[in-house]
């Protein structure tokens, strides 16, 4: 303990770095002790912040037990890995591919081009959306295809919900694959390139022989990076459908049995057992990243050993 | 013939997959501008050709869009100014200082940065109540509201934190960067750390101070999760969440004015992102740097 204190204290003197501890303790570490201990409570806004009681595990048991629960986990399985496959790391891939082998000012425009979903507002983003899929007259989509080819315009977000909440997130979420692999790509050795063109390689064989197997380390980080982000992410779906049409995946489960529901009826120490549940999965997850991605390299010591 | 004609293609395709995006953008410009829209067919009342109008943006002689402004324009300026301060300050730190826990701290800011802090939402809801009950601090400051919850000085704290470990790891990463001599000199002629940061150091990573800045700043500016959960006496504490209640009133919306108010928001983000591209690409791709 005393030794935990010395620590501690040489610590505080480094006054460069009390800001950012204070906010982590604040904000990352206090947070993780409450999830935890509320999920061992019955607290919810029927029993107040005073009247509640400590129930051990049975919000874990009523998780297990919950007829809900199938449903909420295997949508959020099918989304993760719907968006991952076809969006994060397969379009990511295409796009980085499609855009390092054209002129390098249409794929720096491409490039711009995808990394706008992202940098777009939101709402703003999803708003778009809405309106591309509306129903006729006023949808984009509906006006411009479906209409021209004779078929029946719709509504498209009510009839296809699913695949609507992967396009939104797949768009969004490409771009980051995408940058990835550019950098990757571009960073293979010019001769080996030249080399299969001399030869007479075509496209294919070069992205069969060549650019996979030097991807195969971005690819790697891309899809367990991506699989995080995707099943903790819910901002999009509670914008688009607020988990209406069977979308409500386990994080938005969450957010509105604890903090947004229609009834006004919180129930904190359960929403708080389903967040605790994704903050295992999450500590697991960047624990993997540090060991896997090898870590120790990137912390080398520096110059100066004063203080 | 082959090689270019296959270039050709690859453009076609691109543009094709790329085509929600361009439709989506060409939609809000359109009917910002248009009674209603078909498409991209700006129409009339009775559904002609026709109907371009600026009374969608009528909404800027509304009081309420200009409160709405000023306060997300707040979040983006403290949210810009507390992330360069804490990460400026904390990068420097572990690049170039050696104490016990460095290594702690680095693989603690990097495991952070892997860790979805969405997860804890609902536990900083817990937290920004605690605040709020301290005196003063927890809810009686002028412009930012104090601390707490329901104020704009909490929304910032923690937008702040959750955009630390991305801060935090770029900065060490310019700071790894800038060559030893000087600061080796200075070290030696007796200058303080502090001062050998501010006057030495911090003029030589300018271009990734003002990377984090930006993205920091367009961060603020699109939030929307963090304010509408966190202010919700309010359903108009920042734009966005003022645009979310617009989108989600029953009652039958004006779509034309949604789409400016749409484009009010996205607009301050799409000069940022057109004049300092090269800038952003460096923190999407920095925050990931050596990974590959």
């Amino acid at each position: 303990m005393g030794k935990l204190m010395d620590r501690l204290k040489a610590l505080l003197k480094l006054h460069f770095i009390v800001p950012f501890l204070f906010l982590v303790v604040v904000f990352y570490f206090i947070p993780v002790i409450i999830t935890f201990l509320i999920s061992f409570t019955n607290m919810s806004s029927f029993t107040g912040f005073s009247n509640w009681h400590w129930v051990g595990l049975k919000n874990y048991v009523f998780i297990l037990k919950n007829p809900e629960t199938a449903q909420h986990f295997w949508i959020t399985v099918k989304y993760v890995i719907c968006t991952l496959i076809f969006f994060n790391v397969g379009l990511a891939f295409v796009l980085a591919i499609a855009t390092t082998h054209i002129s390098q000012r249409w794929g720096y425009f491409f490039r711009s081009l995808w990394l706008l979903p992202r940098i777009t507002p939101v709402v703003v983003y999803i708003m778009m959306w809405q309106f591309l899929v509306a129903d006729a007259p006023y949808g984009v989509i509906n006006q411009l295809v479906i209409k021209p080819l004779g078929l029946q315009p719709q509504n498209w977000l009510a009839v296809f919900p699913f695949l609507m909440i992967v396009l939104i997130n797949g768009f969004v979420g490409a771009s980051f694959g995408m940058i990835i692999f550019t950098s990757a790509i571009e960073s293979i050795p010019k001769e080996i390139m030249n080399a299969a063109l001399i030869d007479g390689a075509t496209i294919f064989q070069r992205i069969r022989y060549i650019i996979v197997p030097y991807l195969k380390w971005p690819l790697l980080f891309v899809l367990t990076y991506q699989t995080l982000s995707l099943l903790t992410s819910f901002e999009q779906i509670l914008i688009l459908t607020n988990g209406e049409f069977g979308t409500e995946v386990w994080a938005l489960w969450a957010y509105h049995k604890a903090l947004s529901n229609y009834w006004g009826n919180f129930q904190w120490g359960f929403g708080m057992a389903l967040s605790a549940i994704l903050v295992i999965v999450g500590v697991i997850f960047s624990i993997v990243y540090m060991k896997f991605f090898k870590f120790n390299e990137l912390v080398k010591k520096p110059k100066v050993e004063t203080l | 013939m082959g090689e270019k004609f296959f270039k050709y293609l690859t453009i076609i395709f691109l543009i094709l997959i790329s085509l929600p995006i361009i439709l989506g953008f060409l939609w809000i410009f359109i009917s910002t501008f248009s009674i209603r829209t078909f498409g991209l067919v700006p129409v009339d009342s009775t559904g002609h050709i026709g109907g371009l109008t600026f009374s969608n943006w009528k909404f800027l002689f509304d009081k309420t869009v200009w409160i709405v402004t000023f306060n997300t324009l707040i979040l983006s300026i403290g949210l810009t100014a507390g992330v360069i301060f804490v990460s400026a300050l904390a990068g420097y730190a572990l690049s170039r200082m050696n104490f016990p826990g460095r290594k702690s701290i680095l693989s603690l800011s990097l495991m952070l940065h892997a860790f979805p802090s969405i997860t804890l939402l609902i536990a900083i809801y817990f937290v920004l109540r605690w605040i709020s009950k301290i005196p003063v601090i927890g809810n009686g400051l002028p412009v930012i509201g104090g601390f707490g919850y329901d104020t704009l000085g909490g929304i910032i704290l923690v937008s702040i934190a959750l955009q630390l470990p991305l801060g935090v790891w770029l900065m060490k990463g310019f700071f790894d960067n800038v060559s030893w001599d000087m600061e080796m000199a200075a070290l030696i002629d007796g200058c303080s750390r502090f001062r050998i940061l501010w006057q030495i150091i911090l003029p030589q990573i300018k271009p990734g101070i003002a990377a984090l800045a930006i993205f920091s700043f367009i961060q603020g500016w699109s939030s929307f999760l963090i304010p509408y959960s966190f202010m919700t006496s309010a359903s108009t504490a920042t734009v966005a969440t003022f645009l979310n209640s617009l989108l989600s009133e029953s009652a039958p919306v004006n779509y034309g004015t949604l789409a400016a108010v749409g484009l009010f928001q996205l607009l301050p983000v799409l000069i940022f992102f057109i004049f300092t591209q090269k800038y952003l690409l460096n923190i999407f791709s920095g925050g990931v740097k050596g990974s590959s």
